[in-house]
């Protein structure tokens, strides 16, 4: 397999690497990056474990190759938090509502939820549960999950944004 | 002295409340998995590392005749193939049933002479890329000989059928009874039948089986993602080396479920990591991990219950039989589970009841929650419901004639020693349904039923259980907790944090927990059988108790008080006196105290469970330790154009005894019911012949956001477990009663019973045709 040279913008720096043409974007960033938020759960794009989000949009990283992507912005959860913070407020909100229990797919889940409540300033809890049908989780029964988000999106419409 | 106390403001004296138990803090796992940077069995990387893959069987059942594997080492990149003469010694024995009378079957490591289920690891191999690896496993041309396979348990049992193992097809054949249940059923005023059937099921863990192995030291480490550390002495008997050459990390599991109970990934990493002396990733992938992992044993259950006409129970005959698949696995433990609840929380003076485990060329069957006592709550609360329908009372009557009570015996002939909340958690759960819903279509129905179940926590008695845990307090007042419990995820590490916080006073924050390693942890046995916060907790509980007890007689000189007096509380013991002058040492200056003089600051500490012995000819004897108890309630929309089920609502109540950490019990619980929820109506690993039908995630459907509606809880806290402090387990004991739930939920809707899983739409509109064909009794069962 030929490997070529592909720049990777990663939660705001460039990282250049070598990768082959087959290389999964997944991969790229769990393997090459040492990005350990970035996880394989099924490889067909069903689950939503390994979620990024792509140039602000939530995709799965099974589905790309690492050479499809450059130029574009790649966020990961570990790219949320602002640089002056420990972390971003949905962060605190899946930890107060106890939203993760093995927390394998609490990035992914983050990262989609973080993307609805972008566009949907006041998700109704149906609302959550159609954006996140993308998402398997297989320990929460989704309750807290659900909680976790409202919550989000509500503290942020406090945060005089919106409202 | 003076120096080294200080006067404390407030003083809260000699108070019993807890203040650290019974509170939900968000520490400790929870903060890492909300960063993204815990790290999992995959997330593990060390220099020259290959990447390992198995060359699996494509054939249930065969004879192998010959393993070209030339192409495959030639491969560039290529490190290592081996087959089963590379394996020192080939043979996994689980002997599950602890010597009560299973077959000696073992499994092997890589198959020799034939395959026996589809999934079977044939060959392994190492390779510098992980695309590689997967590239040579296509390579390696394995030649396979048809031999005639069994795919159905009740086959299985013919005596002309194909033999699994020479040794027999019934691994194991348990027998429980008291009382004459034929003379009783005989002069039963009304006798009810009924035959239920469950399905394969898949765990379906987010994380695959996954982990790391290197060679040091002349020393074997696997880092992987188990349920079960003590599997070393396993891997040693494989490797042929001494258990002191084999070391087992478990990573924090991104779900297990009783699929990472068994082995997984372990002894497939020690052979390529001990041959090529280099380390060696393996992450299965989740086509790999749906084919070949373990799967829950799908049961065919037959009950016959006689009742006296005003409801009470007199008889029950009961036979199970559960598919094995190829090889033992936990089979004989989970039958045997599944035998000993089988009438559920019900008095019944004369029982029968027998239970089979069945070999097949079926993928094997072993550990999932709920582990044989979840199948059979689907068959005793389908027949108490009959049992109502025929005398006409109503499912709450019924229950209320028959319930168990503590001081009753069960059919072990053991007596029920602890509370049994069971009309407190029905009373919630009906209430939480609210008022009646309103079908959303002409052609949809409204349909509510409920279920109870008791779920052992603990290992059978006979196993002799115990757990160990060695805490420390440091010099600067810390405190280290190292125990080889593993976490799966419910917070089995972070509640010894606040169950030892409660006794020694030392905050959360200046706690750390150590799990999960052979060499480093005093063993505490595996994660499963909900027993790791009853044993494990109870070891911290009590092994606090005695370093607080060591530590007490230094701080009461001090302090010049009785030590039974002290308050451990904020980093501190104090005084609690009344006069109001409390006086306190923070933990760091008791902790060099101790020091100069001599006294240990540490304690390395056993924890035994009661033990007992079962007798499996008389069917009687010790199993379970102690049982927890609920009951789910469920309403229903049923289209009976589509045969789709809705969950409108639902709410699970349970008593735990007394709460450790809410947020974490409610998690327990409202995924318990998802995943009950899913083998209810949807969940189905079905195999023809043999071979998955579904091995996708895109195929094999789990529950999403959009089939689960808001799972009310409940909590009942009665103070009678034999947890620490009182607590009962409640890993396993949610998932139990959801189908039943839905089933009788299902039958109010429509007015049929549905007797298999998973009521899928398909089912759904055969029981409504059947229905219309007049092919139902009166009672919703079917003809």
């Amino acid at each position: 397999m030929t490997k070529t040279q592909v720049q990777l913008r990663v939660n705001g720096r460039t990282h250049e690497l070598w990768v082959g043409t087959n290389r999964l974007l997944l991969d790229a960033l769990h393997d090459d990056l040492g990005m350990a938020d970035v996880r394989y759960g099924c490889g067909e794009g069903v689950c939503g474990t390994c979620t990024i989000l792509l140039d602000g949009e939530p995709v799965s990283a099974c589905l790309l190759f690492a050479v499809q992507v450059e130029g574009r912005e790649i966020t990961t959860l570990t790219g949320l938090p602002a640089a002056d913070a420990e972390s971003h407020p949905i962060q605190d909100c899946f930890l107060q509502a106890g939203a993760a229990q093995c927390g394998f797919c609490t990035p992914g889940m983050m990262l989609t939820a973080l993307a609805l409540v972008e566009r949907t300033e006041r998700p109704t809890r149906e609302d959550i549960r159609y954006e996140l049908v993308g998402n398997l989780c297989r320990c929460t029964g989704y309750t807290k999950i659900v909680d976790a988000v409202e919550e989000y999106a509500c503290r942020r419409r406090g945060n005089g944004s919106h409202d | 002295m003076v120096a080294m106390t200080e006067a404390i403001e407030s003083a809260p004296a000699g108070t019993t409340e807890f203040t650290v138990v019974g509170n939900s803090p968000a520490h400790h796992d929870f903060q890492d998995k909300v960063q993204g940077t815990l790290r999992y069995g995959a997330d593990w990387k060390l220099p020259g590392m290959l990447y390992g893959k198995v060359v699996r069987s494509l054939q249930p059942c065969a004879r192998i005749t010959a393993i070209d594997t030339s192409a495959a080492r030639e491969l560039p990149g290529v490190v290592a193939v081996l087959t089963a003469s590379d394996v020192p010694f080939n043979k996994v024995v689980d002997n599950a049933s602890g010597g009560l009378g299973e077959l000696t079957v073992a499994q092997p490591v890589l198959a020799e002479d034939r395959v026996r289920y589809t999934g079977e690891p044939v060959a392994l191999i190492a390779a510098t890329e992980p695309e590689i690896a997967a590239a040579a496993v296509d390579l390696v041309d394995v030649s396979y000989a048809d031999l005639p396979g069994i795919f159905d348990p009740e086959e299985a049992l013919e005596p002309e059928a194909p033999l699994v193992h020479e040794a027999g097809n019934v691994l194991v054949n348990w027998r429980i009874g008291r009382g004459d249940a034929a003379a009783a059923m005989a002069a039963a005023d009304v006798v009810i039948t009924g035959e239920y059937r469950s399905q394969h099921v898949e765990h379906a863990y987010l994380e695959p089986e996954s982990g790391v192995g290197w060679s040091d030291n002349g020393v074997l480490t696997l880092r992987v993602s188990t349920q079960v550390i003590e599997h070393a002495s396993q891997i040693a008997r494989i490797l042929d080396v001494s258990e002191n050459k084999v070391r087992i990390i478990a990573s924090y599991m991104g779900g297990g479920f009783g699929g990472k109970e068994d082995m997984t990934v372990e002894p497939y990493l020690a052979l390529l990591a001990w041959h090529t002396q280099r380390p060696v990733r393996m992450v299965w992938d989740r086509q790999e991990s749906i084919l070949a992992s373990t799967k829950r044993h799908p049961f065919v259950m037959r009950y016959r219950t006689g009742a006296k006409a005003d409801g009470t129970l007199l008889a029950q005959e009961i036979d199970i039989i559960g598919d094995a698949g190829a090889y033992p696995c936990l089979s004989a433990r989970v039958l045997f589970a599944g035998a000993a609840l089988a009438a559920g929380p019900y008095r019944v003076p004369n029982i029968t009841t027998r239970s089979r485990a069945v070999f097949t060329n079926n993928v094997p069957a072993s550990a999932f929650r709920g582990f044989g006592a979840m199948q059979v709550v689907f068959g005793y609360e389908s027949q108490m419901d009959k049992l109502a329908e025929r005398l006409g009372l109503t499912p709450t009557e019924i229950r209320d004639r028959n319930q168990v009570s503590k001081g009753d015996t069960i059919p072990t002939g053991e007596s029920l020693h602890t509370a049994v909340e069971l009309t407190a958690t029905r009373d919630l759960a009906l209430a939480r349904l609210g008022p009646r819903s309103t079908a959303t279509g002409p052609g949809c129905r409204v349909g509510r039923g409920f279920a109870s179940g008791m779920q052992p926590y603990g290992r059978t008695i006979w196993f002799r259980d115990h757990a160990s845990v060695w805490l420390t307090l440091q010099t600067d007042g810390s405190l280290l907790i190292r125990s080889g419990v593993t976490d799966l995820g419910a917070g089995q590490a972070a509640s010894l944090c606040q169950i030892a916080s409660e006794v020694l006073g030392a905050p959360l924050e200046e706690i750390s927990v150590y799990i999960g390693d052979t060499a480093l942890n005093p063993p505490a046995g595996g994660t499963f059988a909900t027993r790791q916060l009853y044993m494990s907790g109870n070891a911290v509980l009590s092994g606090a108790r005695e370093l607080r007890d060591s530590l007490a007689a230094v701080a009461a000189e001090e302090l010049g008080v009785p030590p039974d007096t002290l308050v451990w509380r904020d980093g501190m013991v104090r005084t609690a006196d009344s006069s109001g002058q409390n006086r306190g040492i923070r933990l760091a200056e008791l902790a060099q105290m101790c020091q100069r003089r001599g006294v240990s600051t540490s304690n390395l500490h056993t924890w035994r469970a009661r033990g007992g012995e079962f007798d499996p000819e008389a069917g009687q004897g010790d199993s379970f330790p102690d049982y927890t108890y609920g009951t789910h309630a469920a309403e229903v929309e049923v289209d009976t154009e589509t045969g789709v089920v809705r969950v409108l609502k639902y709410a699970a109540s349970h008593d735990v005894g007394q709460q450790i950490n809410p947020v974490r019990v409610q998690g327990q619980i409202q995924g318990g019911v998802m995943q009950g929820l899913g083998y209810a109506l949807m969940e189905d690993h079905a195999l023809i012949d043999g071979q998955p039908v579904s091995t996708l995630f895109a195929n094999y459907l789990i529950p999403t956001t959009m089939d689960m509606p808001d799972i009310e809880v409940d909590v009942v806290e009665s103070g009678e477990g034999c947890g620490p402090l009182n607590a009962r387990g409640i890993g396993e004991p949610p998932v139990g009663p959801c189908a039943a739930a839905i089933a009788s939920a299902i039958k109010d809707a429509i007015g049929v019973r549905p007797n298999r899983l998973p009521i899928t739409p398909e089912r759904v509109l055969e029981l409504i045709d059947e229905q219309a064909a007049g092919r139902v009794a009166k009672d919703g069962d079917h003809e």
